[in-house]
C-alpha cells in the first residue's frame, strides 16, 4: 500500500489515476495512524513552498512523514513535494523544509521561466527507481524553483536547460525526490512509479 | 533542452467533440476520451480542451469528462471556456486537469489571471490570446474572435504575465483555419516581449507548417485541430518530420 499525502496542494487526482492504471494500491493519508498499513509515501505536490509546509507543520504530518523516513521506508517527493524534503527555499525565505535532505531550493535563472515541457532527464545510475539510460528519456516539468542538494552525490539525476544543467532527482537511500511529474510523463514516467512501488 | 510540443486542441460541446469528422479506428469520433487517448498513444506531447459553448448548462458535462479524460491520459492537458473564476478554476483542477486557459475573461477582468496563479501557481494559468492581425499594431480580440478591444497583442501579453499567466497560447485569428502556416512574425514578436512559454495557434495545414514555426521561432510548442481530427495527420508523424530537420522534440 503506497500512501499518498493529503496536506491540500493539488491534483491528487492524476497521481491516484497513474496508480491505478499500473495497479498500484494506494490510499490517501492524512494523519500518523492512516500510515501503518503503508510501506511506502508519496508526497505530491503543486504550489507555494511556505502555504505547504505551513499545513504540514500545524497538521503534523510533517513530523511523521520524518518519522516514516528514518524508519527506512521508501518516500518519493514529487515537484513541490521533492523541494520540500530539503531544508530552505528561496521562494518562502525563513521557512523550514521537512529537511530529509541536506540543501536548499533555489529560483530558476535563464531565458524562460517557468521551465515547462518535456525535457531529458539523465541519471547517473546510483537509484534504482532512476534508471540509468543511454537514451535519457523525457519527463514532463512545470516549475520556476529547483533543489540544490548540499551534497553532490545526493542529486541523482540533471536536465539540459540550454545554458545549464540543473538538478532534478534528489535523494539518499530511502528517501527521493524527483522535480518532474512521472504521473504525467507518459510511459517514462508510469515505469518510474512502477519501480518505485517495487523497490 | 526543452523539446519543442505538439498540442492537439479539441472544441468540445455539451461533452462531445464538435466537428466530429471520420477518424481511424475509432468506434465514436465524437467521444473525446477516445479521441484524447489516441492523439496520445500517437504521440502528443499534452493536450487541450476547448469548451466552445462554455454555458452553465454544459458545466457538470464539462467536469465529468475532465474527470474522465484524467483517468485515461497520462500526459498533461489544459481546460478552457467559462472560467470566469477561481472556483471554475478549482472544479476543473479537482477533477484532474493540468492548467486552466482564459481568454476573454481575463481581458474584461485582468485581475483574474492574478487570483488564478495566487490560488494555483502561474504554471497552471494558460492566457490564450486570440490576435487579429500580425504586425506591431496586432489587435487583441475576444469572444473567439467576434469582437476587437483596443489593446495591442504584446502589450497584453506583457501585462497578463506581470500579472500571473505562466503561458501565453497565442492564436492567429487570421492564419486560423486557412491552413497555409503559422503567422510567424507575429510569434516571434510575442515571444520578444514576454519571459513565459508561448504556444503558437492558428494555420497549420501540415507538419511542414510546423517545421518552418521551430525553425523561424523559439515557440515552445504549436497547436492544432483540423491537421490531427481526420488522422491523415498524427502527433508522431509531426515529430519524426521535426527530428529530421534536427528539432529537439520527445519521441
Amino acid at each position: 500500500m503506497i500512501g499518498v499525502v493529503d496536506y491540500g496542494a493539488g491534483n491528487l487526482q492524476s497521481l491516484g489515476n497513474a496508480l491505478d492504471h499500473i495497479g498500484l494500491s494506494w490510499q490517501l493519508v492524512d494523519s500518523a495512524g492512516d500510515l501503518a498499513s503503508c510501506e511506502r509515501v508519496i508526497l505530491p505536490g503543486v504550489g507555494h513552498f511556505r502555504a505547504a509546509m505551513e499545513t504540514l507543520s500545524q497538521s503534523g504530518q510533517a513530523a511523521w512523514v520524518a518519522a516514516f523516513a528514518k524508519s527506512g521506508k521508501p518516500i518519493l517527493g514529487i515537484c513541490l513535494g521533492a523541494q520540500l524534503l530539503l531544508e530552505s527555499s528561496e521562494e518562502a525565505p525563513g521557512v523550514v523544509g521537512i529537511g530529509l535532505i541536506p540543501g536548499r531550493v533555489r529560483k530558476l535563472t535563464g531565458e524562460t521561466i517557468p521551465h515547462m515541457g518535456w525535457n531529458r532527464v539523465r541519471s547517473n545510475g546510483s537509484h534504482p527507481i532512476l534508471e540509468s539510460d543511454e537514451q535519457a528519456p523525457h519527463f514532463y516539468f512545470a516549475h520556476s524553483y529547483v533543489c540544490e542538494p548540499g551534497d553532490p552525490d545526493a542529486s541523482l539525476a540533471v536536465t539540459d536547460r540550454g545554458t545549464d544543467d540543473v538538478c532534478v532527482a534528489v535523494g539518499c537511500e530511502n528517501v527521493v525526490g524527483v522535480q518532474f511529474h512521472p504521473e504525467k510523463s507518459g510511459v517514462a514516467g508510469l515505469s518510474l512509479l512502477e519501480r518505485f512501488g517495487r523497490c | 533542452m526543452l523539446a519543442r510540443r505538439i498540442i492537439p486542441c479539441l472544441d468540445i460541446r455539451g461533452g462531445r467533440v464538435v466537428k466530429g469528422v471520420a477518424f481511424k479506428n475509432l468506434r465514436d469520433a465524437g467521444d473525446p476520451v477516445e479521441r484524447a487517448k489516441a492523439y496520445m498513444d500517437g504521440g502528443a506531447d499534452e493536450l487541450c480542451f476547448l469548451d466552445v459553448t462554455a454555458s452553465i448548462e454544459d458545466r457538470p458535462l464539462l467536469i465529468e469528462l475532465v474527470r474522465k479524460l484524467s483517468r485515461v491520459l497520462f500526459i498533461p492537458f489544459t481546460v478552457g471556456g467559462g472560467v470566469r473564476s477561481v472556483n471554475d478554476a478549482k472544479e476543473l483542477l479537482r477533477a484532474g486537469a493540468d492548467k486552466i486557459g482564459v481568454n476573454t475573461a481575463a481581458v474584461a477582468r485582468p485581475e483574474l489571471l492574478e487570483e488564478l496563479a495566487g490560488h494555483f501557481g502561474n504554471q497552471c494559468v494558460v492566457l490564450s490570446i486570440d490576435a487579429l492581425g500580425q504586425g506591431i499594431d496586432a489587435k487583441v480580440t475576444t469572444h473567439g474572435g467576434r469582437e476587437v478591444t483596443g489593446r495591442t497583442v504584446c502589450d497584453w501579453a506583457r501585462e497578463a504575465v506581470e500579472l500571473g499567466a505562466g503561458e501565453i497560447l497565442l492564436n492567429s485569428v487570421d492564419a486560423d483555419g486557412a491552413r497555409s502556416g503559422f503567422a510567424i512574425d507575429l510569434v516571434e514578436r510575442v515571444i520578444d516581449a514576454v519571459r513565459v512559454p508561448v504556444i503558437a495557434s492558428g494555420g497549420a495545414g501540415s507538419a511542414n507548417d510546423f517545421a518552418e514555426l521551430f525553425m523561424h521561432t523559439r515557440a515552445h510548442a504549436g497547436l492544432a485541430a483540423s491537421i490531427f481530427h481526420d488522422g491523415s495527420t498524427t502527433p508522431y508523424d509531426v515529430k519524426k518530420l521535426l527530428q529530421d530537420k534536427g528539432v529537439e522534440v520527445r519521441l
